[in-house]
């Protein structure tokens, strides 16, 4: 009998199954390539009867060879599967060894801090900006006639006293220079530099001579300007509403204005706002007392008449506020003085996170 | 100024709904705004009426008596030491626990034993409920007083007191005639219009005055009463002066400072006796000196104004009244003074001489100029009322300025400025309420002749304040702003666009902003090349006496003060100004900043802050304001408040220094009593020259390479002293086309590389653009590489 004869679909099945039990009992990759070349390598059993199909009737071949095929791929596909197998829980094994403690602390990335002043301006600057109000400047250190003269503080008046101005030692035209004592300087700069129409706020720092719990010598004011043919103080009242609704973020806040004096506005108004004093807190908008937060005023004739402006044809308004005692109210802080006394502990309870740029859009606070 | 509803009422008739907060209320909305209201019957509330039934001698103490009290909460026993306790007197009682204004504590809220004998309360002297100054005995109340009735009643002194605010605009309302005028213009109440009567003279006046610079003090007027009897006033002028904070001292004193509140006229009285010969008003001598009647001694110049006699310096004009002549209970012949002086001089005397009075206050604001006569008319009613004696004529040297100059007043001017409709009629009826005389002008306007206490009124803008105040501002229309047509302008400015960005680039890097003072001490601004910085004239400390030149001294004291709190970890950053000079163009814009270089201990290995993060800092703050980081050079900066070996600075060439950055120098450190190593950095926000302006926003097109880049290292051996910054910018040199990045992964320096020598390896990235790169081309690009550097560094590979 040749080989030939013995081929049978029986010992076919045999075959398959002794070849599956090998593969299914190899423990690692090594063992199974073993078991891969003992069935399907050249010399491998599978091999050796395929090499038998030429010595076959055709008859025997066509109904033998088919079978032989199937069997030769099922047992490489088998052997392929158990190979995947085998890999996966290597690598589950790998990884299981290679655990970390994830609850320990990530390296050490100090949060920086945005300090309130900066971030009160910025949301000054959002609110207002949304008006049509554009920024402008002016040095700290003022001549006389900027910060007082052409303000409409004749030489010697007693406003200029309620200022405690600090006095360089410099000098400008005769007088000593001073540091600005206000942002209003800024309003004579940018009208002696620029045609009306004018529509500007300019935060900045001012220095008073003067130093206790509720003053520093250094400390921070916004000022706005509109200068045009028609702005009145309906407009004034109208603004600094939206304004200070806009800045506290509270539907509703009641505020009034009441007459003043500044040298430089004529009318002259201050705003108060409604607040209640809940335990320590400042509670803005509601309440039965009044808090003063801002001066204000239509701008003086002899203010514009100085600047270069005809007072008969261009009128508006000007206001000023603290932006240290805006943020303070906002923002709940009692104390002006650790504002300029860096504490970092202070910062990061105080301070905002740097990505958080003030915009009506995104949101002021 | 503080005045009392009383004495308010003394010029106005209040409307009968006119309560206390609806007056504070329009007094604030008026523009008089209210800063204390002060009500004596309530800080007395505690305090009743009662009556001493019986005061016997304490068994065991000779100067105190035990008291039967008849009080609101029935017979109480009070031990009493007062000398004037008596059976029948009838007095004010406090209760246990109730707090005593004038010793300011309160008593015990269980009887107390006072030498054995328990005493159930207090029997209280004036002094004590601080409603007089008598404290030699216990209040002996005279008239019909029940027990139980209110102290603050029995005492008078159930006046409520206000306190205002006084701008400077409005001296009339430093009387409290002013104030009633302006309340019932604002519809509060009738205005009591009292005008002055004269007081007929007997003969001139006897002394003379004479004025040297009427500039100074344009109107003198006097007057001598002869034949007065001094003494202290009557109740109802002390109750009214202690009211507002004033300690009565006679009848001619007390005049005096009761018209300066009630008229905002301050006055003096002489001694008739004991001034010698005619008056001088003139400038005093330098080196003359005068006892005032606070009691001090004056030194004088030739910038004080002074009245004299015969026998020298008498008063200090305007200011305050001499002992020598000074008004006692003794005066027979009194001279009243009422004079007009100029504010300036005399609000420049107060300040020289550190002298605030009443009368300083009120002249440094402007008095009124016809208050000389009537003032001096009020002063001489009221002092033959109350002392009698025989007045002179009135006398007054120099000239009554007259009354201010008429305003031109276009209605329309109202709605131009405020929004307000308004009418003739009722303009008319505002003005004339506050003492303007209104007539009809031409076309519809008004002409509006100023009273003689409102120096503040000249213009028609003056005038739509005053209409505006009186309507109250609430009824101004509201409007809100037209927003602007057209594209809008960014809101920030090229400066302050550039702050935010460095601020907020700097907070992401982990730095916390401060702001400190624009001032510093001038030893430290020296340190830090401030030798010749802006000097303050008057500093708030000698800490603080210069402008700065760099925003780091604040930021090493703070960082030092962190830590003596035991935070040593401070990392501060401020975006803010500095001072070159006193021009504005000398105020520069900084990003200033401090690490502490400080072990971080971490469990994955501890590291240390370094000069590389700082420089890392200065680079991301100009990174921010769009700086071109890419082209800077890096040098070494001749600063001495730098490490000299450990600092540099980042430059668009020599004279365009955009940055320093670097250890600071330990010898800095030692000065500022700070703990070091502390690495700091300043950017200079406004050098870096601003982008060209471009028509649109259109960026260039992306070039998107398919061409896979050749990563190549090479290591070159170097002195020591080659900056690797060199090396890399020949290897970047080399062939623009190719070379798209070189990095520096490793600085080695050992025996191996020889003294003197230090190995500098670079990872080069070359990117082909148009065909792969085969071996010729790199080997071409390599020798190109080694060339260029050393051509610039003459380094080598390494073997």
């Amino acid at each position: 009998m040749s080989d030939a004869a013995v081929i049978d679909r029986a010992s076919l099945d045999a075959l398959d199954k002794k070849a599956r039990a090998a593969i299914g009992a190899s423990a690692d990759e090594k063992a199974l390539d073993e078991v891969r070349v003992a069935f399907l390598g050249k010399k491998g059993e599978v091999s050796l009867l395929m090499r038998g199909l030429g010595g076959m009737s055709p008859e025997q071949r066509q109904e033998i060879g088919p079978v032989l095929n199937g069997l030769r791929d099922n047992l490489a596909a088998a052997v392929e599967a158990k190979k995947s197998a085998l890999e996966d829980a290597a690598l589950d094994a790998r990884l299981a060894q290679e655990r970390v403690d994830v609850t320990l602390p990530v390296r050490s990335e100090p949060k920086g801090a945005i300090h309130p002043v900066s971030q009160v301006m910025d949301e000054l600057v959002a609110i207002f900006a949304d008006m049509g109000f554009v920024q402008a400047e002016g040095p700290d250190i003022e001549s006389d006639w900027n910060n007082f003269t052409a303000l409409n503080f004749p030489e010697g008046h007693p406003a200029r006293e309620i200022h405690d101005t600090f006095f360089l030692e410099a000098e400008k035209d005769g007088h000593p220079m001073v540091l600005r004592t206000h942002t209003s300087p800024v309003q004579v700069r940018t009208m002696v530099s620029q045609k009306p129409p004018i529509r500007i706020i300019a935060p900045g720092r001012t220095y008073r001579c003067d130093w206790d719990a509720t003053h520093t010598p250094m400390f921070h004011q916004v000022e706005g300007l509109v200068i045009d043919k028609t702005t009145h103080m309906g407009h004034l009242k109208g603004c600094l509403k939206e304004f200070v609704a806009a800045f506290f973020e509270i539907d509703g806040v009641e505020a009034r204005f009441r007459p003043h004096f500044f040298p430089f506005t004529e009318p002259s108004a201050e705003m108060d706002v409604r607040y209640e004093r809940v335990g320590d807190e400042v509670r803005i908008g509601q309440g039965d007392k009044w808090m003063e937060i801002l001066g204000s005023g239509m701008v003086h004739p002899n203010v514009l008449r100085n600047c270069g402006i005809d007072p008969d044809e261009y009128q508006g308004f000007a206001f000023g506020m603290g932006v240290d005692r805006l943020a303070m109210l906002k923002y709940g802080m009692h104390d002006l003085r650790p504002f300029f006394e860096p504490d970092t502990r202070w910062l990061a309870h105080y301070g905002f996170t740097p990505t958080l740029l003030p915009s009506l859009a995104v949101g002021l606070s | 100024m503080k005045f009392t509803l009383s004495w308010l009422r003394e010029h106005i008739d209040l409307n009968p709904d006119v309560d206390l907060p609806r007056l504070i209320d329009g007094m604030t909305m008026a523009g008089l705004e209210v800063e204390e209201v002060e009500n004596p019957a309530e800080k007395l509330g505690a305090f009743t009426v009662a009556k001493v039934i019986k005061a016997e001698a304490h068994p065991d103490a000779d100067k105190l008596k035990v008291c039967s009290v008849e009080t609101v909460d029935g017979v109480k026993q009070i031990v009493c030491g007062a000398p004037n306790a008596r059976t029948g007197l009838v007095g004010i009682y406090a209760p246990l626990g109730t707090h005593i204004p004038g010793l300011d504590f309160a008593l015990d809220t269980k009887p107390r034993k006072i030498r054995g004998v328990e005493s159930h309360g207090m029997l209280c002297s004036a002094k004590e409920l601080e409603a007089g100054e008598d404290h030699d005995g216990i209040v002996d109340l005279e008239g019909d007083w029940k027990v139980g009735d209110p102290a603050a009643k029995a005492l008078g002194a159930d006046d409520v007191v206000i306190d205002f605010e006084v701008t400077p605009n409005r001296p009339d309302w430093l009387g409290v005639v002013g104030i009633a005028r302006d309340l019932a213009a604002a519809g509060l109440g009738v205005f009591k219009d009292s005008a002055v009567a004269p007081v007929k003279g007997e003969g001139p006046c006897p002394v003379k005055v004479s004025i040297e610079d009427e500039a100074f003090c344009p109107a003198f007027g006097l007057r001598l009463i002869r034949g007065v009897k001094n003494g202290p006033s009557p109740e109802w002028l002390q109750r009214r002066l202690r009211a507002v904070g004033l300690r009565p001292i006679n009848v001619l004193v007390d005049v005096t400072n009761f018209l300066t509140y009630d008229r905002a006229r301050p006055l003096h009285v002489f001694d008739a006796g004991k001034v010698t010969g005619d008056l001088t008003v003139r400038w005093a001598k330098k080196g003359e000196t005068i006892l005032a009647l606070d009691g001090k001694t004056y030194e004088l110049d030739d910038s004080v104004g002074v009245i004299a006699d015969a026998n020298g310096v008498e008063s200090l004009a305007g200011v305050m009244g001499g002992e020598e002549s000074g008004c006692t209970d003794a005066t027979t012949d009194v001279l009243v003074e009422a004079a007009l002086w100029d504010p300036l001089t005399i609000a420049r005397t107060g300040r020289k001489l550190g002298l605030v009075s009443d009368a300083q206050y009120r002249f440094s604001r402007g008095v009124d100029p016809a208050s000389v006569e009537e003032g001096l008319e009020l002063a001489t009613r009221l002092i033959v009322d109350m002392c009698g004696g025989t007045p002179s004529e009135s006398l007054v040297a120099g000239t009554i300025p007259g009354a201010p100059a008429d305003i031109d007043f276009d209605l329309a001017e109202v709605k131009r400025l405020t929004g307000l409709e308004t009418s003739a009629a009722r303009v008319s009826e505002i003005l004339t309420a506050l003492g303007f005389g209104v007539k009809k002008g031409k076309s519809g306007r008004l002409t509006v002749a100023v009273p003689t206490w409102r120096p503040d009124a000249t213009l028609p803008a003056d005038l739509v304040e005053e209409v505006a105040r009186i309507e109250d501002y609430d009824a101004l229309p509201e409007a809100g702003l037209a927003k602007p047509v057209g594209r809008r302008p960014t809101a920030v400015n090229p400066a302050r666009r550039r702050a935010t960005l460095a601020r907020r680039a700097l907070a992401t890097r982990g730095l916390q902003e401060a702001i400190t003072w624009s001032f510093v001490r001038a030893d430290q601004a020296a340190l830090f090349g401030g030798e010749n910085a802006p000097r303050l004239a008057n500093p708030i400390s000698s800490e603080l006496d210069v402008m700065r030149p760099t925003a780091l001294v604040h930021l090493l004291l703070a960082a030092q003060k962190n830590a003596d709190k035991g935070w040593p970890d401070a990392a501060l950053f401020e975006v803010g100004p500095i001072y070159l000079g006193v021009e504005p163009d000398d105020q520069k814009m900084v990003a200033a900043g401090v690490r502490r270089s400080r072990p971080q201990r971490h469990w994955a290995g501890a590291r240390t802050a370094d000069v590389f993060d700082v420089k890392a800092d200065a680079l991301a703050a100009l990174d921010a304001v769009g700086a071109p980081t890419a082209n800077l050079q890096v040098a070494p900066t001749d600063n001495g408040w730098w490490h000299p070996g450990r600092s540099g600075r980042l430059q668009l060439g020599p004279k365009l220094v955009l940055a320093e950055f670097g250890d600071i120098h330990p010898r800095v450190l030692k000065a500022f009593d700070v703990d070091g190593p502390i690495l700091a950095f300043e950017v200079r926000l406004d050098a870096a020259p601003e982008p060209r302006a471009k028509a649109t926003k259109s960026k260039p097109a992306f070039e998107a390479l398919e061409l896979m880049p050749v990563r190549r290292d090479f290591a070159f051996v170097v002195d020591a002293d080659t900056a690797a910054g060199d090396l890399v910018k020949a290897a970047a040199g080399a062939d623009k086309q190719l070379v798209a990045d070189v990095a520096v992964f490793d600085v080695f320096e050992g025996a191996s590389i020889g003294a003197g020598r230090k190995s500098i390896a670079i990872e080069v990235t070359l990117q082909p653009r148009t065909e792969t790169l085969d071996d010729k081309a790199l080997d071409a690009v390599s020798s190109k590489i080694v060339a260029a550097v050393a051509k610039a560094t003459g380094g080598s590979l390494r073997a």
